[in-house]
């Protein structure tokens, strides 16, 4: 990577109280990235986003942006700017004036002012709405507005706190398909704080998933879904079948291990003969069968369907094997009259190949 | 399927039931009618203004041209002038610092400052009188030039009305969105910016309702003023409360009636601008 336009190094937040919000966290961020802060709800990402901005101190560590370490600059001096999880549009002022204001009090020519107002709305698509009130305007608009404000200051750094949590669903979509737009025409590194996974991998290219203060994981998202660090990742990206297995013996690249509800199997790995380990495999990766499969080399077991939950486009479907090991398997419902093809109480077999599963230890 | 209701049952419908009725009227009449009673007999033409003669304007232009009445009034203007823009001031200073500082015994602070609103009247007069008078500032005062010599009756004034703005603004400035400022200050303003332009926006309803407060309780103050003006000044209140003395006349209703329209219009715009906006559909 070449030098990084934001560069954390390990910081760390203490609140009066004794609250460890963010815990030695170090992350790199690349030039033009669209990078997204992920993790359960008070697992402090606001925090890490705001000492970014300059709203917040670190207790410890340091926060280098372009180069420069940011320890003494206030954020009013930062070449960051952030889009609030609340939007924080400025009440007492229209559209165009919210979006005037920060080249304004930082005494840009008013026909430049004008001119980059003019192109801010037109890109976050406010023209029309320029002379509105704040409290005439729907939640959408409203962050729109503060995307604008935002933009149009061309900070080297546009920070987003769950800029998308007040949208309804069909909303979040559009702003979703927009913000990625957007990041690729102006061309600024975006930072964009989320819990929500979806948001997350459909948007970012790259993801940084915290928990308790801490980075777990920092890669793609492809990255993060196939080939999770430990559980924490695993079960929190996406959805994951978890197996405790034991291992037994090393032979070759490969380790046997026994499984819970599994018995004894073969999976490339090279983890220490007696660790515990846990298997993950996703759910779209297994399959159902109705008889015993063939094929010698997956990993299959017999179990008995307890639940089949219809998504449309999908079934979930809870299969109940040996010593109370419950799978859950995604069907692809890809005949309109066919659904899952199984019925709750139904006997059935479930297979996967082995490379399909994921060793985790932590 | 419930009985039908007649009107005047429902269980929210007070409006129309008798007893309330007569209840409202009753005590409106007993607040409204001595105040309409002194503006209708400020229009009646009987000298001592006892019973209705005629309706005439002459009482007013009497009061106008009466030379130590007009100087009372002008003198009461000047000082609620004085007095307003100074507490104003004062008042929003305190409540900025108490809403946006932590500092020992703020909370003392706090109700201490709110003293003068609920300290009688009579008590706040004679310590300002005292105070004025030990302190050598009455001899000072008095011995200036108009309108100097009104200064330790604004001082007065202000150290009664100053704790109305600050209670007013202070609440005005417990809804503030702090992020607001925070966003303010990430897009790039200095303190000084965003205290102007965010801050001060927000807080003007408050300052307008309670400088308008300070404004209509300085012109009516009667006993501070009377403590703490020296012989020679006369204040509005005071010059009325004189005249009553030496026999009642339709002249000061007239000037009564000047006063009360000062003071209804000053407390209607307040409660206008106090209003939250409502709305627009749009
Ligand atoms: N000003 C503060 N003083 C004390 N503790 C705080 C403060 N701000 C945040 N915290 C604590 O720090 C932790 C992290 O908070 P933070 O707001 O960063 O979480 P988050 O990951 O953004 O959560 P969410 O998804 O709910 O917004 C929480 O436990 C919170 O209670
Ligand atoms: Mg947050």
């Amino acid at each position: 990577m070449s030098e990084p336009i934001v560069a954390i190094r390990n910081v760390s937040k203490k609140f009066p109280g004794g609250v460890i919000a963010v815990d030695d966290v170090s992350i790199d961020i690349a030039q033009n990235e669209f990078f997204a802060l992920l993790g359960p709800s008070g697992c402090g990402k606001t925090t890490l986003l705001r000492m970014i901005s300059g709203l917040e101190t670190p207790t410890s560590g340091q926060i280098i942006i372009g180069g420069e370490d940011m320890a003494l600059t206030p954020p009013n001096k930062r070449p960051t700017n952030m889009v609030f999880q609340s939007y924080a549009v400025f009440p007492h002022m229209t559209v165009a004036q919210n979006v005037a204001y920060g080249l304004k009090v930082t005494g840009v020519e008013s026909s430049e002012i004008k001119r980059r107002v003019a192109e801010g709305l037109e890109m976050v698509k406010l023209t029309a709405l320029a002379d509105r009130k704040p409290d005439q305007m729907s939640g959408g608009q409203r962050q729109r507005v503060a995307l604008a404000r935002a933009l149009v200051k061309r900070p080297k750094v546009l920070l987003l706190d769950e800029p998308l949590s007040a949208l309804d669903a069909k909303l979040r979509d559009d702003m979703r398909m927009e913000l990625t737009r957007l990041q690729e025409t102006v061309g600024i590194t975006f930072i964009i704080v989320t819990h929500d996974q979806d948001e997350a991998l459909s948007m970012a290219s790259r993801i940084a998933v915290m928990e308790k203060g801490a980075v777990q994981q920092i890669a793609t998202p492809s990255e993060l879904y196939e080939h999770p660090r430990n559980r924490f990742v695993a079960d929190f990206i996406g959805k994951v079948n978890l197996i405790d297995a034991t291992v037994l013996g090393q032979k070759g690249r490969s380790i046997s291990c026994d499984a819970k509800g599994l018995g004894k199997i073969e999976i490339a790995s090279d983890k220490a003969v007696g660790s515990s380990v846990s298997i993950a495999v996703r759910p779209e990766k297994l399959r159902i069968s109705k008889g015993r499969p063939e094929n010698k080399s997956v990993v299959k077991l017999e179990g008995t369907v307890r639940d089949v939950a219809y998504y449309g486009d999908t079934s979930h479907v809870v299969i109940e094997g040996k010593d109370g090991l419950n799978l859950s398997v995604n069907v692809q419902n890809d005949t309109r009259l066919g659904g899952a093809g199984v019925e709750r109480g139904q006997k059935v077999w479930v297979q996967w190949a082995p490379e399909d599963s994921i060793i985790l230890t932590e | 399927m419930a009985a039908q209701l007649k009107p005047g049952q429902g269980p929210l419908d007070y409006g129309s039931r008798l007893w309330l009725k007569i209840l409202f009227g009753l005590i409106f009449f007993l607040l409204y009618a001595p105040i309409i009673t002194l503006v209708a007999f400020s229009f009646n033409t009987d000298k001592r203004g006892i019973v209705w003669r005629g309706f005439t304007l002459d009482n007013y232009s009497k009061a106008w041209n009466n030379a130590s009445l007009i100087e009372a009034l002008t003198n009461s203007l000047v000082i609620a002038f004085l007095a307003t823009l100074i507490a104003t001031v004062l008042g929003a200073l305190v409540a900025l610092m108490l809403w946006r500082f932590r500092f020992p015994f703020k909370g003392g602070y706090e109700g201490f400052m709110a003293l003068p609103i609920v300290i009688p009247e009579i008590c706040m007069g004679v310590a300002l009188l005292l105070f004025f008078v030990n302190s050598g500032m009455m001899d000072f005062f008095v011995a200036m030039p108009w309108p100097l010599n009104l200064g330790n009756i604004v001082i007065a004034h202000v150290s009664f009305c100053f704790p109305f703005v600050a209670v007013v603004v202070r609440s005005r400035l417990v809804g503030f969105n702090r992020q607001l400022e925070e966003a303010s200050k990430d897009l790039g303003a200095s303190e000084w910016q965003t205290f102007w332009s965010i801050i001060v926006p927000y807080m003007k309803p408050g300052l307008i309702a309670g400088a308008l407060l300070a404004f209509t309780l300085s012109l009516d103050d009667f006993v501070i003023t009377f403590f703490t003006s020296g012989p020679e000044t006369v204040t509005f209140p005071v010059k009325v409360y004189s005249l009553v003395r030496r026999g009642v006349s339709p002249e000061i209703n007239a000037a009564s009636t000047v006063l009360i329209v000062i003071t209804v219009v000053a407390t209607v715009l307040a409660m206008k601008l106090q209003a939250p906006p409502k709305p627009r559909k749009g």
